[in-house]
């Protein structure tokens, strides 16, 4: 059994917060610096050369890349084999992202859901982190993070569909949740898409699908050709960087497909915006 | 599309010369609120009230800042979705304000009111708040300072960077750039 310290966890959480925060990660920023070389609308091609700009500004001077600086989000595996010392894994994390937050002056933005009273001062700042376990073989714990803003999660959605409804009926489903959310969710946007499982399992699925770096390719060949066909549909929208009319409207769609019950066909769109935010260490 | 410098507070003579799509780097005082914010200053407005700031030319920024880092007047600054405001907004510019910075998409209500009394809404490019918030050059909470980052804040501005959306004629920049760049099978 190996032991990892409580208060190291800590720290290497809160050291991806801080650098998540002003750094956009290489896949994003190389995936942007393309749209903008390839944007048929000078509008949304300067909007994305200030998307750029923002980025090296933020980098530079360490301020942070955007004022949403999100809810922080984790997918934790751990294995079987570790045990932390002093104290529990879920404490750790959201103790990492507490710090984390404060140190690099990001924004506080958890809040009760009624009141909207924010909870910075009652439960911590900027918590509770959102946290997905899961168990698996070895010795070590792999931690992916996304810190999640407010307008692209604000246009997601979920459904679940009859079976016939089939590839057919996702894809107009996923063009169709994207030309309502127009400019809303900060395009060029990355499209998550959960199929199959749970209605509970399609939505986690979208949500894991953002963390994928963009360009990378699905391991599945039928639905590479399927993410492949659906950011082709999205682009036709017109929608544009920050809606105002262009040719690149997502960056790229990742789907994520489970096997579900013969009686229905869960589908859920989750979308991350241009800053997307997003690292995996493994400790 | 024309490319202007314009100077707060504004007139109807500067909203007047504005189209959608043009870009305009702004300079002067912005007063800061989102949805939270909105709702106090429109019961003041509904009550009859003194506002905490002259509403006659001004433009409201939609914004939640990040914490300034010591030495700066704010944090980093990009717009919010700009949609939770748009039941407030047309009472505000019905009461003499002239412009909002946002993203996203407004209703009708808006843009009419837009048309009705010379507003603009303008877009600022989202999730770009390092950029903005440097463009920024002083800042105070001049209300509800336990709205936290929702509070009201008096900004100065210089050359902020703005294109513009919804004029006072009734033109929308999403819907024109879409259709201009959409592909129909
Ligand atoms: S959608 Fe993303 S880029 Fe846009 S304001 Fe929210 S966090 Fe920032």
């Amino acid at each position: 059994m190996r032991e990892i310290e409580f208060n190291d966890i800590v720290k290497a959480v809160r050291d991806i917060i801080v650098h998540c925060g002003t750094d956009l990660p290489q896949d994003t920023y190389d995936a942007l610096k393309e749209a903008m070389e390839n944007e048929k609308s000078p509008v949304s091609k300067e909007v994305i050369r200030q998307i750029l700009e923002n980025a090296d500004i933020a980098k530079d001077e360490k301020r942070p890349l955007c004022q949403d600086t999100g809810l922080a989000v984790f997918f934790v595996k751990v294995g079987e084999d570790v045990k932390v010392k002093g104290g529990l894994l879920k404490d750790a994390i959201n103790k990492g992202t507490e710090q984390g937050y404060t140190d690099a002056y990001l924004r506080a933005s958890t809040c009760e859901p009624f009141s909207r009273a924010n909870l910075k001062d009652t439960v911590g700042y900027n918590l509770p982190a959102i946290i997905h376990f899961d168990i698996v073989a070895g010795d070590k714990i792999d931690i992916e993070y996304a810190a999640k803003g407010g307008g692209s999660e604000n246009v997601s959605r979920a459904r679940v569909f009859p079976p016939a409804a089939g590839k057919a009926g996702i894809i107009n489903y996923v063009k169709e949740v994207i030309s309502d959310a127009g400019g809303n969710p900060c395009p060029p946007i990355t499209v998550g898409v959960g199929i199959g499982g749970t209605f509970e399992k399609a939505c986690i699925s979208s949500k894991h699908a953002l963390f994928r770096d963009i360009g990378s390719v699905n391991e599945d060949e039928e639905m590479a050709e399927m993410e492949k066909e659906i950011l082709e549909e999205i682009n036709k929208l017109g929608i544009g960087a920050m809606g105002m009319g262009g040719t690149k409207t997502a960056l790229a769609v990742h789907i994520e497909s489970n096997p579900c019950h013969i009686a229905s066909l869960p589908v859920s769109v989750n979308v991350q915006c241009h800053s997307s935010r997003h690292t995996h260490i493994t400790i | 599309m024309a490319q202007y410098t314009l100077t707060t507070p504004l007139t109807s003579k500067d909203t007047k010369k504005l189209k959608a799509g043009d870009t305009v780097l702004l300079n002067g005082t912005l007063f800061t609120a989102r949805d939270a914010a909105h709702k106090r200053l429109v019961a003041l407005i509904e009550k009859g009230e003194e506002l905490p700031f002259d509403l006659e030319g001004s433009v409201i920024y939609f914004v939640g800042p990040t914490p300034p880092k010591p030495g700066d007047p704010i944090g980093s600054a990009g717009p919010t979705t700009s949609y939770r405001m748009d039941s407030f907004s047309p009472t505000m510019l019905k009461n003499g304000s002239k412009g909002m910075i946002g993203k996203g998409k407004r209703d009708q209500a808006v843009k009419d009111a837009c048309v009705d009394y010379d507003g603009i809404y303008f877009g600022a490019t989202g999730g770009a708040g390092a950029l903005l918030g440097k463009q920024i050059t002083s800042a105070e909470v001049i209300a509800y300072p336990e709205l936290g980052p929702e509070a009201v804040r008096k900004i100065t501005v210089k050359d902020f960077p703005v294109t513009v959306i919804n004029d006072t004629y009734g033109n929308d920049l999403y819907q024109m750039g879409r259709k201009q760049y959409e592909v129909k099978d």
